[in-house]
Parts: structure tokens; sequence; C-alpha cells
């Protein structure tokens, strides 16, 4: 995968003006262009866990394992791509995870989806998402509540409520047709897989082809001057959080899917985990710049990372001390790219 | 105080001698000359871009002079940034309050220059110290504990003064301190300057208002085009009208072409009805024809940038009513306005107009987008292209659309701001400060393209400081003080003088 996105660079630039068969292949090479230090950073771990772990870590079941750990925090870290680049910020993301995926593992809900189909499960974890997004938004926005502290009772308050619905315990799931259509592996690639990668597709098309994505990076880049623009911002601003809080309800899912349970423990520390791969995948904590390839990049920095650790016998803190590592080397070598090329 | 009982032989506190500023493109000062004396109180009056902000920056310590001296009690003295200037002992008021909101008023007075004791502050010190100088300036009514956040605006200007006479100032500048107080507190803080020039403080006071020039000023001083056109004029001598001629026929270039007025019988596509913004402006009734460019002049704090914003419903009106084409806008609602067809060009471009880091394509869609847009994908090749043919026919350089618009100079920013409200077709433009921070070739290319929109059936509403351009662009002016319409009547039946009067007096005469 490195080696394919390393080629892909000059024949990417060259491609410019390039014919639509070759649109992909540009695609790739400039967002690998425009994220080196990520390609570069990711290669290196690799090339670390080729060395130290040898054939467990160049085997096609351990990648497929990195990805599917990267998928649960990937999606919510596109969803977090859109917020941090309109402006915001949400520290509530993993209380929204946990809560999404409490109120989807409920003896009632499992019961309503026993009767009628699995898919009541993925709505009532949507609908919770979106709802606490919504009420993000509607503070940030309307409320003029700082995000940080918005968002930051919203943590407390969601996990707090998910721990009342669940009692604290962990909610096992028993819902057949969930289970087997979420076991599946079309093509071989694993269903988290899947749903992650049409999360990510969907986030770019979003974000670069369409109206919603270029008034983020307007309402992002200058509140006030998009507002004068005729932008309604606040409205915006709504639609961005909510967008996030489905993201984190799909995320539940998933993470149903992958422990077949739901828990007020969930997304811990998905928070920061989320606005970590966001800053070192280029995004702007100031707002009006991000790209959800440097996001995806970021997100599969750390699995890997986290993978190639595990691999080795190193315990969870030295891979803590090597996350925050990271963090200070890709956005001191982001920033030093970022002004070579002039932008 | 009064300038016979001061020997005019004796040595000024401060002198300057024919100092020059200039900034790459523009000579901000070519040559100025003036003194003042301990104990006078002496103002500075001069047009919008006549210097005076650089000048207050030059003696300030903000800005190095390229040529020239300015001279301290006769010593020849360089202030390399604003710190030698205060430790020289000349104190700044800026028009923008410098104090931090969130600190008590003590903790404001001795900010930077904390009273302390091996690296411990010395409040209760600090407290007395200031509770001195708050009676000094006559207000024992402000507690030093205070948050200076709380203060009223008259207050913080106190707590700005007893901050400057902390460190001993033996001269202040007063950067229009009166544009933010109302009748009561002026009259306070003129109270407040006696007592200072009594003890020997001399005060620069910079303001657009005759009256209070009259009241407080002692000798005045007029800059017009970065030079001292008559300095150390006697207050009580001088008459008005000198002083206007003095300011008026400046040598910077305005090209008008000549210019056909719109047919009389054309019909009104903006109509404003007893529009009020709270506390800021009331009863302004305005109609503009296709066509017709209207122009609001008045001094800044006369309520004209807020007039135009809320025409636009970026602030909301407390009372009457906005029509486009007959049909009334919702209040407060940018969005609605957009779609009735106004474009507002602000005020501040960079902090209100645009995106600066985006491209300048994008920025000039940017209230276009559906326009380009199928089921909310966008067709970028389309905008480039769309954005393309606007740069080339504004001339905006340099012509790639995909550069951060961040790039460009002033003039073509404006441009890219014009473009995007060309691109929507608009009825009606709002234009605040047009030119502001534009160069002169970029700046009569604006005023063509104004026309030309004009001559199309756009309705243009301009308000500039600068009153040789509203009246050379507009065909009828309305002048505003004080946050209502004294006048209104064709441009061409005014002149510099009229308007300048009308502005500073507010007297029909």
């Amino acid at each position: 995968m490195s080696e394919n996105t390393a080629t892909a660079s000059p024949t990417g630039r060259a491609a410019g003006t390039g014919i639509a068969p070759r649109r992909a292949s540009a695609l790739l090479g400039s967002a690998a262009g425009r994220n080196t230090g990520l390609v570069l950073a990711l290669v290196l771990l690799c090339l670390a866990g080729v060395v130290t772990a040898g054939d467990r870590f160049a085997d096609v079941s351990n990648v497929l394992t990195i990805l599917r750990l990267a998928s649960v925090i990937g999606v919510v870290s596109v969803g977090m791509t859109f917020v941090v680049t309109g402006g915001g910020i949400d520290l509530s993301v993993g209380a929204i995870v946990a809560l999404s995926s409490v109120w989807a593992t409920t003896l009632a809900t499992q019961a309503m989806a026993r009767d009628t189909h699995w898919l009541v499960m993925v709505f009532a974890a949507l609908a919770v998402g979106a709802g606490c997004g919504l009420v993000n938004g509607t503070l940030v926005a309307y409320g003029r509540v700082v995000a940080f502290i918005a968002t930051l009772a919203m943590l407390a308050a969601a996990r707090g409520l998910a721990e009342i619905i669940s009692n604290r315990k962990t909610q096992i799931v028993d819902v057949p047709g969930f289970t087997a259509f979420w076991d599946t592996s079309p093509l071989g690639v694993p269903m988290l897989v899947l749903v992650f990668a049409v999360v990510a597709l969907a986030g770019w098309v979003v974000l670069n082809r369409t109206t919603f994505g270029r008034r983020t990076y307007a309402v992002g880049s200058n509140p006030e001057a998009a507002r004068l623009a005729g932008i309604d911002v606040r409205r915006h601003t709504v639609l961005l959080y909510t967008l996030l809080g489905i993201c984190c309800g799909i995320a539940a899912v998933m993470i149903i899917a992958r422990t077949t349970t739901g828990s007020a423990t969930h997304g811990g520390l998905y928070e920061l985990d989320a606005i970590a791969a966001v800053v070192i995948g280029g995004t702007l904590l100031s707002g009006g710049r991000g790209t959800i390839a440097g996001t995806v990049f970021g997100v599969l920095i750390f699995t890997t990372l986290s993978n190639v650790f595990t691999l080795n016998n190193l315990s969870i803190s030295a891979q803590a001390v090597a996350k925050g590592a990271i963090i200070v080397l890709a956005v001191l070598l982001q920033q030093r790219l970022a002004r070579r090329s002039g932008g | 105080m009064n300038p016979d009982d001061m020997n005019p032989d004796a040595v000024p506190l401060l002198s300057v001698h024919d100092v020059v500023k200039r900034f790459p493109g523009v000579v901000a000062l070519g040559g100025v000359n003036f003194d003042v004396r301990a104990g006078e109180v002496h103002c500075l009056l001069g047009q919008n871009g006549a210097g005076k902000s650089t000048l207050i920056k030059v003696l300030a310590g903000a800005h190095r002079p390229d040529e020239g001296e300015l001279r301290w009690q006769g010593e020849t003295v360089a202030f390399n940034d604003p710190q030698a200037a205060i430790s020289t002992g000349i104190g700044a008021i800026h028009q923008e309050l410098d104090l931090v909101a969130g600190l008590s008023v003590a903790a404001n007075v001795f900010l930077g220059h904390e009273l302390s004791t091996a690296g411990f502050t010395r409040r209760t010190l600090a407290r007395e110290r200031t509770r001195e100088l708050l009676d000094l300036l006559g207000h024992p009514d402000i507690s030093p504990d205070r948050e200076v956040g709380r203060l009223s605006a008259a207050n913080q200007q106190v707590v700005s003064m007893a901050r400057a006479l902390s460190r001993d100032s033996r001269l202040l500048i007063m950067d229009e301190p009166s544009a933010v107080l109302d009748q009561d507190e002026v009259r306070t803080l003129f109270r407040v300057i006696r007592q200072l020039t009594t003890r020997g403080v001399a005060v620069v006071y910079i303001s657009h208002r005759l009256e209070e020039i009259r009241e407080i000023g002692d000798r005045v001083t007029v800059l017009k085009d970065g030079r001292t056109v008559a300095t150390g004029l006697p207050v009580a001598d001088v008459r008005t009208a000198d002083l206007i001629e003095l300011m008026t026929g400046r040598t910077i270039e305005y090209a008008f072409g000549p210019r056909t007025p719109p047919a009389p019988d054309a019909p009104a596509v903006l109509t404003v009805r007893g529009l009020a913004g709270a506390g800021r402006f009331s009863g302004v009734d305005l109609t503009v024809h296709a066509g017709e460019v209207v122009g609001l002049a008045g001094l800044v704090g006369s309520g004209r940038s807020e007039v135009l914003e809320t025409v636009y419903g970026a602030r909301k009106a407390s009372a009457g009513t906005v029509e486009v084409d007959g049909r009334r806008l919702r209040r407060g609602s940018v969005g609605a306005a957009v779609r009735a067809g106004i474009g507002l060009c602000p005020e501040e471009r960079k902090s209100q107009g645009l995106l600066l880091d985006q491209a300048v394509y994008r920025n000039i869609t940017v209230s276009s987008l559906s326009a380009f847009a199928r089921l909310g994908f966008l067709d970028e090749g389309a905008e480039r292209a769309r954005a393309t043919e606007l740069v080339e026919a504004l001339d905006v350089r340099p012509t790639g659309v995909g550069r951060a618009v961040r790039t460009l100079s002033g003039g073509n920013q404006q441009k890219v701001v014009l473009a995007r409200w060309l691109l929507r077709d608009c009825r009606v433009l709002l234009l605040d400060e047009p030119t502001r921070g534009v160069d002169v070739g970029a700046r009569s290319e604006i005023y063509q393209l104004v026309r030309q929109l004009a001559d199309r059936g756009v309705a243009v509403v301009v308000v500039s400081s600068d009153v040789e351009e509203v009246l050379g662009l507009a065909d009828r002016v309305l002048v505003l003080r004080e946050g209502r319409v004294v006048h209104e009547g064709p441009a061409r039946e005014l002149d510099e003088h009229r308007v300048l009067d009308l502005v500073m007096e507010g007297t029909a005469a």
C-alpha cells in the first residue's frame, strides 16, 4: 500500500490535466503529495514493523486487523475533520459513541430488533448520535456557548446517561441477523473496513465536491465574511455537529459489531485520538483548512503504531509515549513542508 | 491654559521638524512641522488620509520617521520603539483602548511596570497609587479593584489616562477620545484635561468636531496630504471657514468622468423607510432608483456603516423597513437580502469581506454556490471559468484564480469582492469605503466600474470618509451626523466645504 502511494506521486502530478482514467491516480497522487510527511511516517512505521516482527506484521490477516481497528476511530475522525475545518471542536465524541452503543443495545431495542429487523438497532444508534450532535451544534451556534465548553458538558452528560441506562453493565447483543451481517467480508474485506472506506470516500466527496463542503471551508476560514457573503453560518454549524454526531452513531454500530456488546465504557478517549488524527492530518485547529486524506493517514499511523508495539510485546504506556512523540513530530514536519511549498 | 499666559519663547516640550514617513508606494508624511508647549492643548485637524494616524504613531514610537527629527525639550530624540517614547514622557491614548478587560483598574494602570519587591507585586501600594491618580483625575468614584471590563467607555478612558500619568507622562496624545463618549462624558473628559494642563502636562488632541476644538483647544495645526498647511494657529482667533479652507482642496487625483444622471422616471429599486438601529442611528429614509448612485457622508461614528449593514440585514433594525423592488425584506437576515439582490462590500475588507486563505475563485463564487451546483455537487470547472471571466473583465492581477486571495494587493482584493456581486447580477450594491487601502490606479478603475454598474441599472449606495470621493461618485448625497440625516440633495449642489461644514457642525448654513 505504501509503495502504491509513493509511486503514484510523480505520475499524479504529470496527470494534472489528465483524462478520465488517470483521474484516480492523480487524486491518489495529489493526496500523497500534499501529505508527504504522513506517507513517510507510515512507510517508516511499516518498515519498523517488518524489521521487528517480520512475517507476523506483513501478513494479510494482520493488515486486516490494523484496518479493522482503524475503522471505528476512523469514522469518528472523518466527522471530526468537518467540525474542525468549520472552525469548531467536539470533545464529546467518545461519550456519544458510548451512549449510542448503549441505547442501541438495551433489552427493549434488541427485542424490537428481533421482532422486526436488526436495522432498528442501527437507526437507534444513528438517531441518538444525531440528537447529541444537534444539541452540541445548537448550543454552539444559537446559544453562543464556546464549543469547548458545550461539548465538554456533553461529554460528561452523555457518558453519565449511558451509565444510567445500562446500569453500568455490559449489554450483550443477541440479534442473530445483526451479528451475521457484520461478520461477512465481501471480496475478502471485512464489513467494518468497508464501512470506513465508504464513509471516508463520502466525506471526501462532500468536503471537496459539494456546496456543503465549500461552505464548511468558508465558515471555518472567516465566519464573519461567510455571514456577510450570505451563508447561514449558524445553521451550517448545527449541521456540522449533527454530521459528526451521525458519524459517532455509525462508529457505535461498528463497535457493537466488533465486540457484540454495548457499554458505557465504549469510545474511551476517542476525542483525543480523533482530534490527534485530524491535526496530524494537516487540518488547522483554527479552521478553514483540512483534508480527509490527511485524517485517514493520521488514523492509519496511530493504529499501525499500536499494532507494531503490540507485536513486539511493548506496553500500552510505551505506546502512549510514542503517540505523543508522533503527534509533535508530524505537526512540526507538516509545518516545515507547508512553509516550503508556500502554502 | 491660555496661550497668552505662556511664554512663547520658551523651549517647546516637543517639536517636530520636517518629518517624512514613506510606505511602499505612498508618502504618508511629506514634511510635518509643529511644536507642543508644556501646559497647552494642541489640536490636530485634517481630513481622512491626511496623515494624522501616521503622525501619532511616529510620536508614540511605533513608526520611525525616514527624514526629519523630533526634539524633546530642545534635544534631538529618536524612538526605536513605543517603550522609548513612554520612558521619555509621551503617553498615547489610542482610539481602541488597549486595556485588559479582565484585570482590575489598579492592575491595568501599572500593567507593564508593576510595582514589585523581589518579583512579588505590591498590590496595596499599587491600589493606593491608583487611588491618588484617580482622585487627581477627578474620579474618586472609580474603585481601583473594579474590573475594567465593567466600566463605562468614559471611565475606561480615565483609566487609560491614569495609566499614562502613572508613567509620569508629560505629553498625552488623545486620538478622537470623544468618538465613543456621550455629552456628559465629554464634559468630564474636558475637566480632566484642564486639570492636567494646569499641572503643565501637554495634550495633543485629535478630533473632527470643531465645537470641541473650540472649547478645549489652545492652538491648532492642520494637516493635508501629509504636510502641515498651518501650524500653531490660536484657536480663539481662527475662523471655521478658514480651517475648512485649509483642510480642503487636496491634491490626490480623482478621475471622475462626466456622468449622465439616471432618467428621472427610473423605478425605485431600494426603498428604506424610518430605519433605526438601537442607539446608533434613527429615522433614516433612503430611496435609490435604478441606475442611481447615492452617497452617504459622515464622520466615523455618525452611523453611516451601521446604516449599510442594517439595510443588508447584518445588523438587526430596531425599527423601519427595507424593500427591494417593492418587496419587504425580513429583518436581520443577510440571506434574505442576498436573495433579494443586495450585495455588500464591507468596510473591513480583510476581516469582513474575504476568506483570505482561500483561492480567488472561491471568494468570488462563495455567494452564488447554488448556481454552480446540481443536487449539491459543485461544478468546479464552471466556477473557475466564470471567475476567470470576471478576473479578466475587472483586470485583477495576477490573473490566476487558484491563488490565495491573501497574496493580492488591496485594490485587487477589493475587485475580488466586487466580482462576487457582479457574478450574482445584484440589483443593489452597497459599498462601504470601497477605496480604503487601494492605490490610485485601482481606485479610478473601481470608480469606473461603479459608474458602469449604475449605467446598467444597478442601484448603488456608497459610504466613504473621503468627501471628494462621495461627491465625485454619487448623484445624490445624504449627510449623516450623530445617527441622523442632516442633509439630502443632489451631489452637484454640494462642494467639499459645504459637506465638511455639515459633517462637523451640522448647521444648515
